[in-house]
């Protein structure tokens, strides 16, 4: 009874240093982020707003997107429609190939990677080049990211040392992070200099504007879209919001929950083309309208892939972003994988203790562990509850439903007590791996009450 | 005022005393306890584990069985959590559940409800309070401190009228200790490995005894000081509450 998730979890655990480094660094996070939190006092106010304004919006998202649309239109912006990856990335090459280009440069896209679009596009010849410092690192490796915010979260900086060495001709054993850090910008102002688009994600798409809102820490995406006259957003459809006035209270969040930053170093608003150049938003869908149909799981669309959830979630600072078979790890991304596909993401499911911590961090309210536990209920309906989980529920309803039974069982337990190890110990019993086995006591409380041991009257 | 007792299925079977312990206490303050004898298991286990309609019926009987009390009483703020937000939803299409607003955890009831000012005895020792995840983020014992809402903790404040105890909270005040019901036996690397952290902890804040509402963590924490050996004792709060009767 082990899923996919188990066994990459206790393989990432065998090197228990790593496994506590992982841990401590984004409890660290996490720990930024309580900081930021309890000095805002309306923070929980805050929150309940992001959800509403998510929910009033994604209740009525047909009209905002087509007012989206039409503004980013009349702004001189092209819109594009992608019902899901495929023609997103289809999309995309069209434009780049209309245009005749040979590089391109991409700030961090999380929806990117949802279509690989970086794989296609290499196939059809274009040279992709990854601009945010991590997700750079990742694709000289050629890694995908373990977290949605600090893809290299991962890595060491030793091992970025190594890398950089190799690929960008550092000094050698040299890993200090200011060193590193002006390598790689070195390294990549001469991308920045020779790509002829730059495609950047959103974090926010505003309906009455027609602008996206995109947050980077490094600049990075100013960068691209400042050198290149040709601008290609990539926007799932629940990216949008009502209007400015609503993006304050998102901004207020985002940076707070993600990193416990106070907001993120670079918020740009991009409006319209620039002077000579063109801009096109590539609004997709990509499952996000049948998650819109389904009452138990449409919070998802609230959403803001801040990444607070994870770097909360005790499973995940143990077990790594890699143990998990969807893209997106944590609480977030067992949800968005059963989402995708139940059938081939089921391994996930297992990967949370129900402690809802990730339901008090998230900035949007996003009742994440509830939803987990919903998906836990479906599981046997895709032929996809764990066999022994099911004998075992079957046992205990069993006898729970038979109290007398119950009693003669609980009379019974304490001769376990007695076995020899190796019958309780072994490969069958997966409490006894790193656990001892709790002791029945000889008397249980209801036979003790049965007996009038505990009971007492009033003249006692 | 009737209480209807509830000694959850592991409760009865490894820590009577705990449910001792529990009837003790409802019974200095004076109240009628009943313990209806038929009582077995809550049906969380299931649940969790992704079957709750095998919990059906014992949440039909849990219901019926306690439907007399005005209150119901658990020594474990995990199954007394299930009771009160998950019944209503597992017993859809049966009747409206009756015993979810009834149902608290021992800790929650004797603080809200019965609201003592002293208690007899004295436990001269160092503990650190288990603050387990559905007694935190369900039940609300104390604040969760991922919130930004004023800080409290019911359980502290009732050990607190105890006579020389020294109170202590682990770092990372109330991660989840990684027994999480069945996730215990399907993801055990990362469970022991949560459960290993959790006690190291606890022992590092200085604790002499690991005590908390919820006997489910406690026992996971224990089986895990017990293989490794660890300097750690456990005990229910509700067992450090009646030290004096």
């Amino acid at each position: 009874m082990s899923t996919q998730h188990a066994k990459a979890a206790a393989q990432f655990i065998l090197n228990r240093e790593q496994e506590q480094w992982h841990n401590e660094t984004l409890w660290f996070v996490r720990q930024k982020r309580d900081n930021m939190a309890m000095r805002i006092p309306e923070w929980e106010e805050l929150r309940e707003l992001a959800s509403q304004i998510k929910m009033h919006t994604v209740s009525r998202l047909d009209s905002y997107l087509e007012m989206f649309a039409s503004e980013a239109e009349r702004n001189g912006a092209t819109v594009h429609w992608a019902k899901d990856a495929k023609e997103h990335n289809e999309i995309v090459y069209s434009i780049l190939k209309s245009h005749q280009v040979k590089k391109l440069v991409k700030s961090k896209s999380m929806l990117t990677e949802e279509c690989l679009l970086n794989d296609y596009l290499i196939g059809q010849g274009i040279d992709v080049v990854e601009s945010d410092l991590g997700e750079r690192i990742l694709q000289l490796m050629g890694e995908h990211p373990s977290h949605i915010v600090m893809p290299a979260i991962h890595r060491k900086r030793e091992e970025v040392g190594k890398l950089f060495e190799e690929k960008m001709d550092s000094e050698k054993g040299n890993s200090d992070p200011t060193y590193l850090t002006h390598v790689a910008r070195k390294h990549l102002r001469r991308e920045f200099l020779t790509a002829d688009a730059a495609m950047t994600g959103a974090n926010f798409g505003i309906a009455q504007t027609g602008e996206v809102v995109v947050c980077t820490n490094e600049g990075n995406a100013d960068m691209g879209t400042s050198l290149c006259n040709l601008h290609i957003v990539s926007m799932g459809i629940e990216k949008l919001i009502p209007d400015l006035k609503s993006l304050g209270v998102f901004t207020r969040l985002l940076a707070r929950s993600a990193t416990g930053q106070p907001s993120t170093t670079y918020t740009s608003h991009y409006r319209r083309p620039k002077e000579g150049g063109e801009m096109h938003i590539v609004i997709v869908d990509n499952g996000r309208s049948a998650i819109h149909g389904d009452s138990e799981h449409i919070q998802m669309l609230k959403c803001i892939r801040c990444g607070a959830c994870m770097n909360t979630c005790p499973v995940y600072r143990r077990s790594g972003g890699y143990s998990y078979t969807y893209f997106i790890p944590g609480p977030v991304g067992i949800n968005l994988g059963m989402l995708k596909s139940p059938e081939k993401y089921c391994d996930n499911v297992s990967a949370c203790s129900l402690c809802y911590s990730c339901n008090n961090v998230c900035p949007a309210k996003i009742n994440l562990a509830d939803q987990i536990y919903l998906w836990r209920q479906k599981l046997d309906s895709f032929r996809k509850a764990d066999r022994i989980k099911k004998l075992m529920s079957t046992g205990m309803k069993f006898l729970f439903n038979r109290p007398a039974l119950y009693r003669i069982a609980l009379k019974i337990a304490p001769v376990i007590n007695h076995l020899p190890r190796i019958l309780i110990y072994n490969k069958l019993n997966a409490w006894g791996y790193g656990r001892e086995m709790p002791r029945f006591a000889g008397e249980s409380f209801s036979s003790m009450w049965k007996k009038g041991k505990i009971k007492k009257t009033n003249n006692q | 005022m009737k209480i209807g007792l509830f000694i959850p299925c592991y409760v009865n079977a490894i820590y009577p005393d705990v449910g001792i312990a529990t009837y003790k206490l409802l019974y200095h303050f004076g109240l009628d306890v009943d313990y209806p004898a038929d009582q077995t298991c809550c049906g969380q286990p299931m649940a969790n584990a992704g079957f709750e309609s095998k919990a059906f019926e014992l949440a039909k009987n849990f219901d019926e069985m306690f439907d007399q009390y005005d209150y119901i009483v658990a020594p474990s703020a995990s199954c007394a959590a299930f009771v009160k937000y998950n019944y209503p939803s597992v017993l859809k299409g049966s009747h409206p559940c009756r015993t979810s607003e009834k149902i608290y955890d021992i800790c929650e009831f004797v603080h809200d409800v019965v609201k003592p000012v002293k208690l007899p005895g004295r436990f001269p020792h160092k503990v650190s309070i288990h603050n387990s995840c559905h007694g935190v983020r369900e039940l609300h014992l104390s604040s969760a401190s991922e919130l930004n809402i004023a800080r409290y903790s019911k359980i502290k404040n009732l050990l607190s009228l105890v006579e020389g105890i020294e109170i202590f909270e682990p770092d990372k005040v109330d991660e989840c200790c990684g027994f999480g019901g069945m996730f215990a036996i399907e993801e055990p690397a990362v469970s022991v490995c949560m459960g290993e952290d959790k006690v190291r902890s606890h022992v590092a804040a200085g604790a002499e005894y690991i005590t908390g509402a919820d006997s489910s963590c406690l026992m996971h924490l224990q089986s895990i000081a017990k293989r490794n050996k660890l300097p750690a004792k456990f005990i229910h709060a509700v067992q450090i509450l009646t030290s004096g009767l």
